[in-house]
């Protein structure tokens, strides 16, 4: 193109391309937009000269001002520690009954521990720690084996029946299958779930009554309370672990279920524990 | 009486004028406005006054509030979320009292102009109020008009790198104070102040800082006239809400024209001269650069000083004040009707004078009653009507709220004596700056009571609890029903709190979950 082509019409220059007889005029382009094109190409400079950017061969330029974004993650996860530290720090000193009795200490274990419960406890115990069948409820007020801050840590660190760990909680319902005969166990399931609701066949009562004196006492207690010391639950409240009704303990009765919780000190540490603790403490149940 | 040697003809091109219009990739003509004189500048000196003065000045205001709030009158208080205005302070939930403000603004603003034009443009609008601060210091390191383009024409010499570096030194300093003065709405003025003289406040003080020096610095400097043109949406949308009644800066041609430098010359070869003489002092004061005699214009702003250049003119030469006034469309057509005999020919100034020199009586002339019109008690009910309820919900609102959350995981729990427990989120709102004990209580649920998570006391029915000043207090409350009051599934009750001190009270209905019945 060595030669200008001016616009008939309008008397301005054209970009000398044509279609279809439709020309392209060359007016110059809006200052504004010049200088903020320039601007930008100024700023695309700079910045690579400032935050990394240019291919090297094994890597990028780093750009003086020494940007990462891994570094930020790192400092703002190392920023988050920090702010944790002094909370962490009263929690690993302190007893789990004073931090609950601190309103500051207790709120963040409370929330510590509810998404350590997240991550490590709701596979059995459910997100709202509401339990199922075999995975106690830990909202209700009935502890197998206490439901005090103190005991409720007892039984995280070392587990229920745990046999990697040689203080875990360990009790054991035998089998009465063999031992009692089917109206026997018919006898005592009637009398069991009498405590605590109506029973179909009132004249299994009486029998029952005795066939668990002879058996059960010596755990479960002469008034069917429990025993924590052993783990053996209370038969006269509402709650049933392995289901409510004579059928389901019969069952019991016959080939019990015992259920195991593993020992979790050793995975989380003991101020995690101490911050579940406080959390399935502060579920409502807490004793 | 048409004396020409005491009227200074200006040499004043219209850059901005429709007839001489650039293409927009053109680089922008400087305009040099040149010093008005009249009642509409005094006028705008008070008005510009007033504004900065309200704005350099409302964060230092202080307005006692007790121990327990903040003693600065005027405070968004981002970090805690509240805001403080007098008397009166918001919460984030209560924020559609700012936006009942703002509907006030916007139908104020419809108001105003369908009454008296762009008067928000004109007056008090920060770009026009900015600009003329900023042609303030332009006009005294540089001179006036003519001084200062003969300055911008000159060759660069030390006098004229002097005067520039101070013009644009001062510029920046007028910047930094406009956004030095924003940031003090937004945290306690006295302290903010210690803290940004010794570098100790906040980064996001400095940046904004160092953004609203550079806006204003470029706004009020360099483009000037370009942001009302080419940026703002406002001159755009006000030409729908102009009507033939609404006032507006108007050359009158129907006495102006025909216009003529040399009217005597003009009179002695026996033809008709109007008013106007062509001194092109409108011209010159016009701070968009543009002459108003072409007609209503979308850069026109309306700020009138084109009014006061000429009624100095018509004063010299002895004339009625007023060849460019605030005139509505439909006064004006009347007079041009009358000027051109019913639109018969061109203007001639003798049908509108009677032959002793005076206006003749059919003149339409604008009077008060015209801004009362439906159109504008439309508006004005509007925003009585939204300023009002404002004003009633204010008086009325609550200053003790209560909101509550159900646990929905679970949703209830069955205790080992048969009764059921629900878990709730009681947040308790004392949304005055004082301490209050609140107490806690349950209406309804048969047998039912509660216990608060953290507090040492027996279950019951009612509990007092403090709330501090100003603050929002969370309560987890479990609450139980014994086995046989449970009627069915789902029962209503209510959580009441009160505060006997001042006796506010309020309600909250929340549900009660249990299981079905035989399960």
């Amino acid at each position: 193109m060595s030669s200008e082509h001016i616009d008939e019409i309008s008397g301005i220059t054209t970009t000398g391309h044509e279609w279809d007889g439709i020309k392209e005029l060359n007016n110059p382009l809006p200052r504004w937009w010049v200088i903020t094109f320039y601007v930008t190409i100024a700023w695309a400079l700079a910045y690579t000269i400032f935050y990394p950017a240019w291919p090297m061969l094994s890597s990028t330029t780093r750009g003086v001002l020494g940007f990462s974004s891994r570094n930020d993650v790192k400092n703002e996860l190392a920023a988050a520690e920090a702010a944790k530290a002094k909370y962490v720090a009263s929690i690993e000193s302190k007893s789990v009954s004073e931090i609950a009795g601190d309103d500051a200490l207790r709120e963040f274990a409370v929330a510590a521990g509810g998404a350590a419960f997240k991550v490590n406890c709701v596979q059995c115990h459910g997100s709202g720690a509401l339990g199922s069948k075999g995975f106690p409820n830990l909202n209700d007020d009935d502890w197998l084996w206490g439901g005090k801050t103190e005991q409720i840590q007892q039984t995280i660190t070392h587990g229920v029946r745990f046999a990697a760990d040689a203080d875990t909680r360990q009790s054991e319902m035998p089998a009465f299958a063999d031992v009692l005969q089917p109206e026997q166990v018919a006898q005592v399931s009637a009398f069991v779930a009498s405590l605590s609701g109506p029973v179909k066949d009132k004249s299994l009562i009486e029998p029952g009554a005795k066939v668990f004196a002879d058996n059960c006492v010596a755990c479960h207690g002469e008034n069917a309370k429990g025993n924590r010391e052993l783990g053996a639950p209370d038969l006269t409240d509402a709650i049933w672990l392995y289901g409510p009704g004579e059928a389901a303990i019969a069952a019991q009765v016959k080939a019990p279920k015992n259920g195991v919780m593993p020992a979790w000190v050793g995975r989380l540490g003991e101020t995690t524990v101490k911050e579940l603790a406080v959390y399935v403490h502060s579920l409502g149940g807490g004793e | 009486m048409l004396d020409q040697t005491q009227v200074e003809r200006l040499e004043a091109e219209a850059v901005n004028s429709a007839k001489t219009r650039q293409p927009l990739y053109a680089a922008r003509k400087k305009i040099f406005p040149k010093r008005a004189s009249g009642r509409f500048r005094q006028f705008k000196w008070l008005v510009m006054a007033i504004t900065l003065g309200i704005y350099y000045l409302t964060p230092w205001l202080r307005w006692d509030r007790g121990p327990f709030a903040p003693d600065q009158a005027v405070l968004l208080d981002l970090a805690n979320r509240r805001f403080y205005f007098f008397f009166i302070e918001i919460w984030p939930q209560e924020f559609y009292y700012v936006a009942g403000l703002l509907m006030m603004a916007g139908v104020g603003l419809f108001l105003i102009t369908s009454t008296v034009g762009r008067a928000w443009c004109g007056y008090t609008c920060p770009q026009t109020v900015w600009v003329d601060l900023f042609l303030v210091v332009e006009r005294a390191i540089e001179g006036d008009r003519n001084a200062r383009m003969k300055l911008d024409a000159a060759p660069w010499t030390t006098r004229k790198l002097f005067l520039r570096t101070i013009k644009h030194a001062t510029w920046l300093i007028i910047g930094a104070a406009t956004g030095g003065a924003w940031i003090f709405y937004f945290a306690d003025a006295p302290t903010l102040l210690r803290e940004v003289v010794t570098g100790t406040a906040a980064p996001v003080a400095y940046v904004t800082i160092a953004v609203l020096t550079g806006t204003t610095y470029v706004f009020g400097g360099m483009m000037r006239e370009q942001v009302c043109t080419y940026m703002c949406p406002w001159p755009r949308i006000q030409a729908a809400m102009l009507d033939e009644n609404s006032l507006t800066v108007t050359y009158n041609d129907w006495r102006g024209e025909p216009r003529s430098r040399h009217p005597k010359k003009v009179v002695a070869a026996g033809q008709s001269v109007g008013d106007c003489v062509d001194c092109n002092a409108c011209v010159a004061v016009c701070p968009m650069g543009i002459d108003i005699r072409d007609g209503q214009q979308l850069e026109c702003i309306t700020c009138a000083l084109c009014i006061d250049a000429c009624d100095g003119v018509m004063d010299k030469l002895g004339r009625e004040r007023g060849l460019i006034s605030y005139a509505t469309l439909a006064d004006y057509n009347a007079n041009m009707t009358l000027a051109t005999a019913g639109g018969t020919g061109p203007v001639n100034p003798a049908l509108v004078r009677t032959p002793s020199g005076s206006f003749v009586d059919g003149l339409a002339h604008f009077h008060l009653g015209k801004i009362f019109r439906l159109r504008t008690f439309i508006y004005l009910g509007a925003w009585s009507a939204i300023g009002l309820a404002l004003v009633y919900s204010l008086l009325t609102r609550e200053r003790l709220e209560l909101n509550v959350l159900h646990d929905r995981n679970p949703q209830f729990v069955t205790l080992s004596d048969g009764s059921i427990r629900n878990g709730y989120t009681v947040k308790l709102l004392n949304m005055v700056p004082e301490p209050r004990t609140i107490e806690v209580t349950l209406e309804g649920l048969d047998g039912a009571e509660m216990s608060i998570v953290g507090m040492d006391e027996p279950a019951s029915r009612s509990f007092a609890t403090q709330v501090e000043p100003d603050r929002l207090k969370i309560l987890k409350v479990f609450v139980r029903q014994p086995a046989d009051q449970i009627k069915k599934p789902v029962q209503r009750f209510e959580f009441r709190i009160d505060d006997k001190a001042s006796s506010e009270s309020a309600e909250y209905t929340a549900n009660f979950n249990a299981p079905e019945i035989g399960k």
